[in-house]
């Protein structure tokens, strides 16, 4: 596997709130509008309140003074029937503002996890068709939280911080027009209590959400470590360094504390804070007012009427619901911070450039015709052909796929600094079985990744039963290249499942014979549930020379024209090795085969062995022919005979 | 379950009290205000008397003031309480998976065990923080609120008596409905997750496969499960407001209107404004206080799980550990197997192990070689006392080691793991795990005997070369040869290699006995290999096969008298009969 440094882009992406409502709308412009339409009139309906007690408070006025003249019943009387209009009227505002406020939650369900969905499964299929280099560029870990902190973080942001800061601003403009209803004068009051609670909002939330940030890096630093430790586990006991690493852990976790400690002052703070500038405001107002009350200074309103009680009670009211708005939404600070960069993250990843795919020439099944042409057909025949459309698109002519793989001069690196194979030129003629000989990181496995096209070769040819690669469909490609790694990766799902992964129409009995003839079948059956057994964490409940003979069962049923070997039995004893083989090159008999195996009697019976050596092919031959060479193939076989 | 987890407060005792202290005087102070800001407001309505207004308003800015100071301290003491007691947990939990033997490990896997330091951590200390917080603060602001509101005004407090059990009702129902389906979601939600980091890991696979189709379907298939779930609970919940709403905009009503007209039919005698005003802010406390009752009622619930889990950890007991007047030298490098019988689990039908006699002299060495499955790392493990026998006897220098004190034991036996791993940091201190103290001319020493001086010196950075996290940065063989170099800076007085350097080439694997061969004569020296090569040479070769010994002998004995030995080797040596079927 290449290993690179993983280099963090240079241009840093930019936050893309943007392009966040362009998705949302784009899928969901109905139902948002709906939503939109909704908010306006629950948020009518939750400020409206203020309206009405102030008509509430007019009414008792003027009736308390009817009760001084004409006693309780007049009084009663007289603010029966307006009571009772303002009741029916109030009544029904809230019940439109109850009705849109459902309507408004079970809509933003729907548009929330509906997003989530589709940004998941956008995500992942775009995944699917990244090139192999994105993967080997990218820690896991780092592609992992994509789907989940990042995907949260996104849910926090539709289906609670906007919505909320939504609804606040909304409030806060009808507030806004209620208040100049009433007085301009005192709406002016509460708006430089709003610019104080901004201030404090931007330099306690600025520290907290510092700190938020300083948490979440020292909470993956703290995680990194544990999960390094742990699963090192046993390799700690060995040595016994428990001390060591507990007194290491401390270090971190102090860390971790020091920050959360922080992160949590500010944000515990900011809440109490925000809400006693409010309860200062309202005495503030209520000052404000009774002295505007007393002085008789001219009112200013959209309603006309003069400052009186009837105006500053419900603006005490307002007040408190003002600055409990901003209080609340300065809450969802952290959270919009936080999906921004949640969503940009998101958005790296789907603007990774994908697989490309020129190639036209596809791999079908075939037969052969009357007069003895090859015919394409549907069933499986165990003969392919690469079906070659012509360029003027009027003919196509079937090459049979015979396994004739062929490297021109191949230069390659996984960067463009540094080559990893030299001038390779390679000859596998049909049915031959090739192996690569060589240390670690002389370039065997590169060669394989550049025949599937897992990467793609910087100078030189490679060609297929003389078809250029690159003009082969990638995927029938693949198809045609059946390939076991000496890492298995196994998914969760049952034994037979995961055989069938190669081929998946096999029926049960044939993945049963490709188990049987990878020598698996013995120990599946000796598995709590046989071929039903689940598999889960990769495998995790199997030995890796009992992974390794899955994994070549599944390749197996796959029956592919040309099969590659890369390390695949390096975990299993030589002796079920040389069963496994025996089932191996039955399968493979007329087809080619390319091993990679550091166990040279792997290789021995190979037809053309290939030693490299830092990127360049050393010596060929067949075993013979390479001892006798006395090379360095010859130094490393016997090697192993060398203290006899 | 419960103290348990609260003994890891510890020296944040003081922080844990406070903090629920202070939020009960802020909830004191914050009932107490609407009663001031009902004078205020009747001081202003009354009669325009400018002295009461400012004696009610700075009333209430102390009040205001000090309702702050809890607030903030309150949180202060919580943030600290709080980010202390996770501190502490996962010290505890870590602390314990140190001390944890092999078989304790096996038992979690590395992955639970890692969910339960991190996820199931940051669950439990939310919960904690829920608790010494908002569990204090809601109950009490409900009930202080309720009392507040009678005394004020009994004849409207009336409505609470409709309005409560409507609300309560109405939020419980939604919590019931919604948490089962919560929790089966979760456990598909990982499900899923676990399926991308397959896809991750398995790239390869899937691209040599062409799988990509089948694996978007598959994942389509199951996050639509997961939309339609979650969008489900949602909807569920999406009625907690509009009952709120509901009850909220009926409790105003009927405040404002039948307040009215008790103020005008009494005169503002029994009742004025600014009660009236007042009763609608604690209509709101007391309704918000129903609200995160069942918002912590959820929460706490859910974390149960994960406390759970935590305590699972801490009250597991290592199943090895030193013994009393523990023996802390090691005299030689000799080991005996005496009938030494092994199963991973007490109730396990069948032996790992069976009737394992075995001895080997102090300097020998000994390879073993066996089929997959064959327990052939079972039985080297049982030396450094990873695992304890089950039955018979294993003496190390001529005492049975579970007498001995693990470190004594363990410093002198030392295992090259098969499954091996490079933490992250720079080579020399990986090497150093071996011996903190030892220098560069030793370092180097070792190196040279394990053949990883060779690579290292090509590196840029020589032996302060950094390794990535697992050794990724490595090639297979380079760490193999890595970790027998930090295995030998121990010098140990036995070494096992358990498979370790199946990834190193004939020739260097090669070098690497004879190094050993003349440098460290006096070490015991096991080798378990698949290679015939890498044991051949050896005093004394095992055979093992299904847990038993097969055969004894030296190579060419083994050669002549045993059949699975010889398999092995044929299989190996020769090149295939069956050449020409290819």
């Amino acid at each position: 596997m290449p290993r690179q440094p993983y280099v963090k882009d240079p241009n840093a992406p930019k936050p893309q709130i943007g392009r966040i409502l362009g998705d949302l709308f784009a899928n969901y412009k109905g139902r948002l509008i709906l939503v939109m339409i909704c908010l306006v009139l629950s948020a009518i309906a939750g400020s409206i309140a203020s309206i009405f007690m102030n008509r509430v408070v007019d009414i008792i006025t003027r009736a308390l003074e009817v009760y001084k003249t004409d006693g309780a019943d007049a009084a009663l009387a007289m603010a029966k029937p307006e009571l009772l209009t303002l009741f029916i009227v109030m009544l029904s505002i809230y019940i439109i503002g109850i009705i849109a406020s459902t309507v408004q939650q079970l809509n933003m369900a729907v548009i929330t996890q509906g997003h989530l969905a589709n940004t998941r499964e956008k995500m992942f299929r775009h995944m699917e068709r990244l090139p192999i280099k994105y993967f080997d560029q990218h820690p896991h870990g780092d592609i992992m939280s994509h789907y989940t902190n990042d995907i949260d973080t996104l849910r926090q942001l539709i289906s609670q911080a906007l919505p909320q800061m939504l609804n606040a601003a909304l409030t806060l403009i009808v507030l806004v027009f209620v208040m100049m209803y009433l007085s301009v004068w005192m709406m002016l009051l509460v708006f430089c209590g709003v610019v104080v609670m901004m201030l404090v909002t931007k330099h306690i939330g600025g520290n907290s959400a510092k700190y938020f940030v300083r948490q979440q890096k020292a909470l993956g630093k703290t995680e990194g470590y544990i999960e390094e430790m742990i699963e090192g586990q046993k390799v700690v006991k060995v040595f016994c360094h428990e001390d060591r690493s507990k007194a290491d852990f401390d270090k971190v976790n102090e860390q971790l504390f020091d920050d959360a400690n922080n992160a949590n002052k500010f944000a515990n703070i900011l809440m109490p804070i925000m809400g006693n500038i409010g309860n200062i405001m309202y005495i503030l107002m209520s000052f404000v007012g009774s002295i505007l009350v007393i002085s008789g200074v001219p009112n200013l309103s959209l309603s006309g009427q003069a400052m009186t009680i009837a105006v500053v009670v419900p603006f005490l009211g307002m007040t408190r619901q003002f600055c409990n708005t901003i209080t609340q939404a300065s809450q969802q600070i952290n959270a919009v911070a936080m999906a921004l960069a949640g969503a940009t993250r998101i958005y790296t990843l789907l603007d990774e450039v994908p697989e490309t795919d020129d190639g036209y020439v596809t791999l079908v099944n075939a037969k052969y015709g009357e007069n003895g042409e090859l015919v394409e057909c549907e069933e499986k025949t165990n003969i392919w052909a690469w079906k070659h459309p012509h360029q003027d698109g009027s003919t196509t002519t079937l090459t049979k796929v015979e396994g004739k793989v062929e490297l021109n001069d191949v230069d390659f690196g996984y960067v463009p600094e540094k080559i990893v194979l030299h001038n390779v030129s390679i000859y596998a003629n049909p049915g031959e079985k090739v192996a690569f000989v060589g240390a670690t990181g002389a370039g065997k496995t590169t060669i394989t990744n550049l025949i599937n096209r897992f990467y793609d070769i910087a100078d030189g040819k490679i060609r297929y039963d003389g078809i250029n690669i690159n003009k082969i469909k990638k995927d029938d490609l693949r198809r045609s290249l059946g390939i076991v790694l000496q890492d298995v990766n196994l998914f969760t799902g049952t034994v037979m499942e995961n055989i069938r992964y190669g081929n998946l129409n096999a029926t049960d009995e044939e993945c049963i014979a490709a188990a049987r003839l990878a020598n698996a079948h013995d120990f599946i059956t000796r598995l709590p549930e046989g071929y039903n057994t689940m598999l889960t964490g990769n495998g995790a409940n199997l030995s890796q020379g009992q992974r390794q003979l899955i994994s070549i069962a599944r390749a197996a049923v796959a029956d592919p024209p040309v099969m590659i070997l890369d390390e695949a039995t390096s975990s299993i004893d030589t002796r079920t090795e040389a069963l496994v083989q025996r089932g191996m090159d039955g399968l493979m008999f007329g087809r080619t085969v390319f091993v990679i195996a550091h166990r040279l009697s792997t290789v021995q019976n190979s037809d053309v062995i290939m030693v490299l050596d830092q990127g360049r092919i050393i010596e060929r031959g067949n075993h013979d022919k390479l001892i006798s060479e006395k090379g360095q193939y010859y130094r490393l076989y016997t090697g192993a005979f060398e203290l006899e | 379950m419960i103290k348990k987890l609260a003994s890891c407060i510890r020296e944040y005792k003081r922080d844990t009290i406070l903090t629920p202290l202070f939020v009960a005087l802020e909830v004191v102070l914050e009932c107490i205000i609407p009663m001031f800001s009902a004078e205020l407001v009747n001081a202003l309505s009354s009669g325009t008397e400018m002295s009461e207004v400012v004696r009610y308003g700075v009333i209430m800015l102390i009040l205001a003031f000090a309702s702050l100071a809890c607030g903030a301290l309150s949180g202060f003491y919580c943030a600290r309480a709080s980010s202390g007691f996770a501190k502490n947990l996962r010290r505890d939990l870590f602390y314990k998976v140190q001390d944890f033997s092999f078989a304790n490990i096996d038992r979690f896997s590395t992955s639970s065990l890692v969910t339960r330091l991190t996820t199931d951590v940051t669950n439990v200390q939310n919960a904690f923080m829920m608790i010494i917080r908002v569990a204090v603060r809601t109950p009490f602001m409900l009930i202080f609120a309720l009392i507040m509101a009678i005394r004020m005004a009994p004849q409207l407090a009336v409505i609470y008596l409709a309005i409560v059990p409507i609300l309560s009702i109405g939020l419980v129902v939604i919590a019931k409905l919604a948490m089962p389906i919560f929790r089966t979601l979760f456990k598909k939600y990982d499900a899923l997750n676990e399926s991308v980091q397959e896809n991750v890991t398995g790239i390869r696979v899937v691209k040599s496969f062409v799988r990509e189709k089948y694996e978007i379907e598959k994942f389509d298939a199951a996050s639509q499960v997961l939309k339609k779930d979650f969008t489900h609970v949602e909807k569920i919940l999406a009625f907690n407001s509009p009952i709120m709403q509901f009850c909220i905009y009926l409790t105003m009503l009927f405040i404002s209107f039948y307040g009215a007209k008790v103020i005008v039919g009494s005169g503002a005698t029994t009742l004025d404004v600014g009660n009236m005003q007042s009763m609608l802010v604690y209509s709101m406390q007391i309704m918000m206080s129903l609200m995160f009752i069942s918002m912590i009622f959820v929460m706490i619930t859910m974390s149960v799980a994960s406390a759970k889990r935590i305590v699972e950890v801490l009250d597991d007991e290592s199943t090895i550990t030193n013994p009393e007047n523990p023996v802390t030298k090691v005299s030689d490098g000799s080991i005996d197997f005496s009938g030494v019988q092994f199963a991973y689990s007490a109730d396990a039908d069948k032996n790992v192990l069976e009737g394992i006699d075995l001895h080997i002299a102090s300097g020998e060495t000994v390879g073993i070689i066996g089929g997959t499955g064959s327990s052939k790392t079972s039985l080297i493990q049982l030396i450094p006392r990873l695992y304890d026998v089950t039955g018979g006897e294993l003496k190390v220098g001529g005492v049975d080691v579970r007498k001995y004190d693990l470190d004594t034991l363990r410093g002198q036996v030392s295992v090259v793991l098969q499954k091996n791993v490079l933490f992250s940091g720079t080579i020399k201190e990986n090497l150093r795990w071996g011996d903190e103290n030892a220098d560069d001319t030793e370092i180097e020493r070792v190196c040279k005997l394990a053949q990883a001086d060779e690579f290292i010196q090509r590196f840029p950075d020589k032996y302060d070369t950094y390794i990535e996290q697992g050794g990724t940065n490595v090639s297979g063989g380079q760490k193999q040869r890595l970790c027998i170099a930090r295995a030998l800076l121990k010098k140990p007085k036995i070494l096992i290699l358990d498979d370790s350097t199946s990834a190193v080439d004939t020739h260097t694997d090669a070098l690497i006995r004879k190094a050993f061969a003349e440098e460290i004569p006096d070490t015991t020296k096991i080798i378990i290999a698949q290679r015939i090569s890498s044991v051949q040479d050896a005093d004394k070769i095992v055979v093992l096969d299904g847990g038993r010994i097969n055969g004894m002998g030296t190579h060419e004995e083994l050669l002549e008298n045993n059949a699975i030995y010889r398999e092995v080797y044929t299989s190996q040596m020769r090149p295939d009969t069956e050449k020409e079927v290819s």
